[in-house]
């Protein structure tokens, strides 16, 4: 049950009409149902993924509360008795017994995270290798579906695990609550990863309706909407033109696929991310923010601080902290700084802690070496650009290569960088994207551009319209963001008949431009048989 | 005070809600295809309501129905009141539910069904769905045929609110569309739909061969209600075959129909086999090479139809009743009008001054 | 205090530490540089602050950062 389809619709209906109208003390019970009514609806095969991973997180998390609660107990009773060394050995024994908790649950999850996600592309490769070696005997692959949102909902319940196991959070005692927090349908398809922390805070309260947090939600739902059914979805066509055949579409065509890539990816994510946060705002819950105006970056570093941002915090909080100032890694940093230096002998550490979260971060996109490549790229260039400090800072004094002008070619070239680096998601194999990257240069066929030929990539003039003005809609929003805050702020201090024109206005955009249904043809009435 | 502020925000919602509901409403009106020109056959379904229902005759079936038969012959020449409830490759199903939907208001003595659509056992293109379906009111029997018809990828809300799909027709807007957003014109002559040009039949191709010639369950099924539901009505159910060259009509075919008529004992008229008896005459009375009848095949075939319907099932010349005579007046002069429009738009006759 | 100040001033000489209050709102400290400061930090002040202390909290300025370094000091 997509966003976009008129059950999702019907069933948030319902579920809104429902969710004020039951006891309130009940509307999170009713949200835990939908949860799973929608998760049911899905795949009723996936129900016993999420079922396990609830109930082991949740037990995990238990008992390593338990063993915390228990320690502090003992020390306190046995203040007196216990010497400072026979306390931290104490100390020790029960964290190691944590530690065990923490640990097995994490195998286990992470276990069958890759045993549906990356299982068959494990095999293809050992395949590959085992005919690379001559071998005519081949695994089988498997044939497991790959659950909704099993990414998603398997690192938000790690990261409350880990939470509950550094002590940042209590655990939920109720596992039924526990297991809306994991099940929370809206953000069950596209996260964001929301931190239990964050979420418990709203998600569990009681919420009365309010005319004003409701509406809020909803021109947040239809701005999501208008994002993914006018841009997203419209463009779409144009770029499976484009990378659905690298052979014939080379040279000016890329870069045209790479940007078109780039807006399908910004307006599908973010549009679908604006649905998910905008119907929690409709029943009071608040879900984090997973973007700041990515593109308004000035470097890839800072970029991926403003795109997917509850991504990319997870990996830092969960992988590259603890992986970077673990004690082996600190073992790690002295012998460099003796071996190397003091400069480079602090850096290298760090390069190779970010380079197991860039793989790790390329392998969680997606069970391919398009994905990892992908990843490493990003390493690279952020790296690279970590390398090169000192040479722009240097560059800048001498220029003064300071101001807006600057800034806007800082944006531009990010931009630019991360559509590049986008092209990995786009094509069938890494062969074909460096192809379609290296034909961009010393490509021929740039009259492309202007000689009509865009109008043969299954996007009419019309569509060429209606997303132009989508996108100058998006960058206008963007910049109103930047400049003044909240969009819906300044709406709402408009006089009412002025919303109200703004509101069924987007709505009717989205309804007319938006790209669904059967698009209605009068050409394929023309008789050729009957 | 608050009562007031209470009062203030009701208003404002009503107001809003109407404003944007009847915003919509107008939308939908002028999105939907009208089909009061250029292609035609979306508005025959929908004609039928405005009638006074009191047939004789129901014909139900595709264009082998609503171009090859003239209704306006049937009268003239035998008193018969009939009606052509047939659309665009009207599958069967949705033939039996017309057929249904036409019992909720009157009891004709005969259906006429055409068999041609037997060879289709689920709905094969959307657009043909939606000419049928759409000009059906409101009824059980129009959602019953609305879910026999919907291809895999329709959506039941999209006949609800049409708007839904024809959302993007906005860049294709024609001045027709405005003009008949509130009403329609006619467009055919109780269902039938007149051409007068001439395109002679030649080279007809025979079918390809098929790897099964028997018809589909699904279609059988809808051949069965339809025989039940007239039966139970009392209504004379004749199966036809209309005398197109094109799509081919195979023996194997005609073989189940036989046996199937055999065995119910209804009436079954194979035109294809009836030339010299109609008088079809393939180089004159066909306009597009032997798929459908001209106007001049269609009153041939209607002077046929009207002979055996008077001798063979009895049916009561109604020329005498004055009621009657009164409405179709009218609709044997828009007849006569447009076939000398088509005369001369087919440049068969020479404008004149009359 | 002064030997923190010195550490932080040394990875970002362009800062004034001393008035601060945002360095990771901001975006002034990104992860390297607080993976670099806590690798100092445990050196200089045999301290091992872990993953669960890295909150903007505990590093949005020197202060909140000096007194992670005396609290964990005195466990």
């Amino acid at each position: 049950m997509l966003f976009t389809t008129y059950e999702f619709m019907g069933f948030m209906a319902v579920l809104l009409l429902a969710y004020y109208l039951v006891p309130k003390k009940c509307q999170w019970a009713l949200l835990l149902a939908a949860s799973y009514v929608f998760y049911f609806i899905a795949g009723a095969d996936y129900l016993i993924y999420i079922l396990v991973t609830t109930l082991t997180v949740y037990f995990a998390a238990c008992r390593i509360e338990r063993n915390a609660e228990r320690q502090a107990v003992y020390l306190k009773e046995h203040k007196a008795e216990l010497s400072k060394e026979e306390k931290k050995a104490y100390k020790e024994t029960q964290k190691r017994v944590r530690l065990r908790w923490l640990v097995g649950c994490l195998l286990l999850n992470l276990g069958i995270l890759a045993a549906v996600k990356y299982a068959n592309f494990f095999i293809s490769n050992v395949n590959g290798i085992l005919s690379a070696f001559g071998s005519r005997q081949q695994l089988s692959f498997f044939s497991l579906a790959l659950p909704m949102g099993i990414s998603f909902y398997t690192f938000q319940a790690i990261g409350y695990l880990i939470d509950v196991y550094r002590g940042t959070v209590s655990a939920e005692k109720n596992p039924f609550r526990f297991a809306l927090f994991v099940s929370f349908f809206p953000q069950l398809i596209q996260g964001p990863i929301s931190r239990f922390g964050d979420l418990s805070k709203t998600l569990f309260e009681k919420h009365r309706f309010d005319a004003k947090t409701f509406c809020y939600g909803l021109q947040r739902v239809l701005w999501g909407y208008f994002k993914k059914m006018v841009v997203a979805d419209r463009i779409l066509a144009g770029v499976r033109t484009i990378v659905g055949d690298a052979g014939a579409y080379e040279g000016a065509y890329v870069l045209v696929g790479m940007l078109f890539y780039t807006i399908e990816l910004y307006a599908d994510f973010t549009g679908g991310i604006d649905i998910t946060i905008g119907i929690a705002q409709t029943m009071g819950i608040t879900v984090q923010e997973n973007f700041n105006l990515p593109y308004f970056s000035k470097s890839l570093k800072e970029y991926w601080r403003r795109w997917h941002i509850s991504m990319c915090s997870w990996f830092r909080d969960y992988i590259f902290y603890p992986v970077s100032i673990s004690k082996p890694m600190q073992r790690f940093t002295k012998f460099s700084k003796k071996r190397f230096g003091e400069k480079v002998g602090r850096r290298l550490p760090m390069y190779v802690s970010s380079f197991t979260v860039w793989l790790a971060t390329g392998v969680w996109h997606g069970a391919s070496w398009n994905f990892i490549v992908w990843g490493l790229g990003n390493w690279a260039v952020l790296m690279a650009s970590e390398e090169l400090e000192p040479l722009y800072e240097r560059f800048h004094k001498r220029f003064g290569a300071r101001g807006r002008i600057y800034n806007v070619f800082q944006m531009g070239r990010t931009f630019l960088l991360v559509c590049c680096l986008n092209l990995f998601d786009c094509y069938a194999s890494i062969g074909e994207t460096f192809g379609a990257f290296a034909s961009m240069f010393g490509a021929s066929n740039w009259k492309v551009l202007w000689d009509g030929s865009l109008l043969g990539l299954g996007l009419s003039m019309l569509d060429y319209w209606i997303l132009g003005a989508g996108v100058l809609l998006m960058l206008v929003v963007s910049l109103l963001r930047r400049n003044g805050g909240s969009v819906r702020e300044r709406i709402g201090r408009q006089v009412y008949p002025l919303r109200f024109a703004i509101w069924y206005g987007l709505f009717l955009a989205v309804l007319l431009m938006g790209a669904y249904g059967i698009g209605y043809d009068a050409s394929q009435f023309i008789y050729n048989q009957f | 005070m608050r009562q007031k502020a209470w009062v203030r925000t009701f208003i404002k919602v009503s107001v809003s809600a109407a404003v944007a509901l009847g915003g919509l409403f107008l939308l939908q009106r002028l999105l939907v295809p009208k089909y009061v020109d250029g292609i035609v056959e979306g508005a025959f379904v929908a004609e039928y309501y405005g009638e006074e229902k009191d047939f004789d005759v129901i014909f139900v079936g595709d264009c082998e129905v609503y171009e090859n038969f003239s209704p306006i012959v049937l009268w003239q020449e035998f008193g018969i009141n009939s009606y052509i409830r047939g659309s665009a490759e009207q599958y069967i199903w949705q033939s039996y539910y017309l057929l249904e939907d036409t019992l909720r208001y009157e009891t004709p003595d005969v259906a006429v069904f055409n068999i041609q659509s037997l060879q289709f056992d689920k709905s094969q293109k959307e657009a043909y769905n939606r000419m049928s379906l759409e000009g059906m009111k409101w009824s059980p029997s129009k959602v019953n045929a609305i879910l026999a018809s919907m291809k895999p990828e329709e959506k039941f809300l999209d006949y609800v609110f049409p708007i839904l799909r024809y959302h993007s027709r906005w860049s294709e807007l024609t001045g027709s569309d405005v003009q008949y957003m509130f009403h329609t014109k006619k467009v055919s002559h109780n269902g039938y739909y007149m051409r007068v040009d001439v395109r002679p039949a030649e080279n007809v191709p025979t079918g390809r061969i098929l790897g099964d010639y028997s018809f589909g369950e699904n279609a059988w099924k809808y051949l069965d209600k339809m025989r039940e539901l007239c039966e139970e009505r009392g209504v004379r159910l004749i199966l036809i075959k209309a005398p197109s060259l094109y799509p081919y009509w195979y023996p194997e075919w005609e073989e189940q129909v036989e046996a199937y008529a055999e065995k119910y004992g209804l009436t079954y008229i194979n035109f294809l086999e009836l030339t010299e008896e109609t008088g079809i005459d393939y180089s004159t009375d066909t306009y597009d090479a032997g798929l459908h009848m001209n106007l001049s095949g269609a009153e041939k075939l209607a002077r046929y139809m009207g002979r055996f319907l008077q001798e063979e099932i009895g049916l009561a010349d109604r020329r005498g009743e004055a009621h009657l005579q009164e409405i179709w007046k009218d609709k044997i002069a828009d007849y006569e009008a447009e076939r000398e429009a088509q005369y001369v738009k087919y440049g068969m006759k020479e404008k004149t001054g009359e | 205090m002064e030997e923190l100040l010195e550490i932080l001033s040394d990875l970002h000489p362009e800062v004034d530490f001393e008035v601060e209050e945002h360095l990771i709102d901001d975006g002034i400290l990104d992860s390297l540089d607080i993976v670099n400061l806590i690798s100092e930090i445990s050196e200089e002040f045999d301290v091992s602050i872990t993953a669960k202390d890295i909150i903007p909290e505990n590093f949005n300025s020197a202060k909140a950062l000096y007194s992670l370094i005396q609290d964990l000091g005195e466990e």
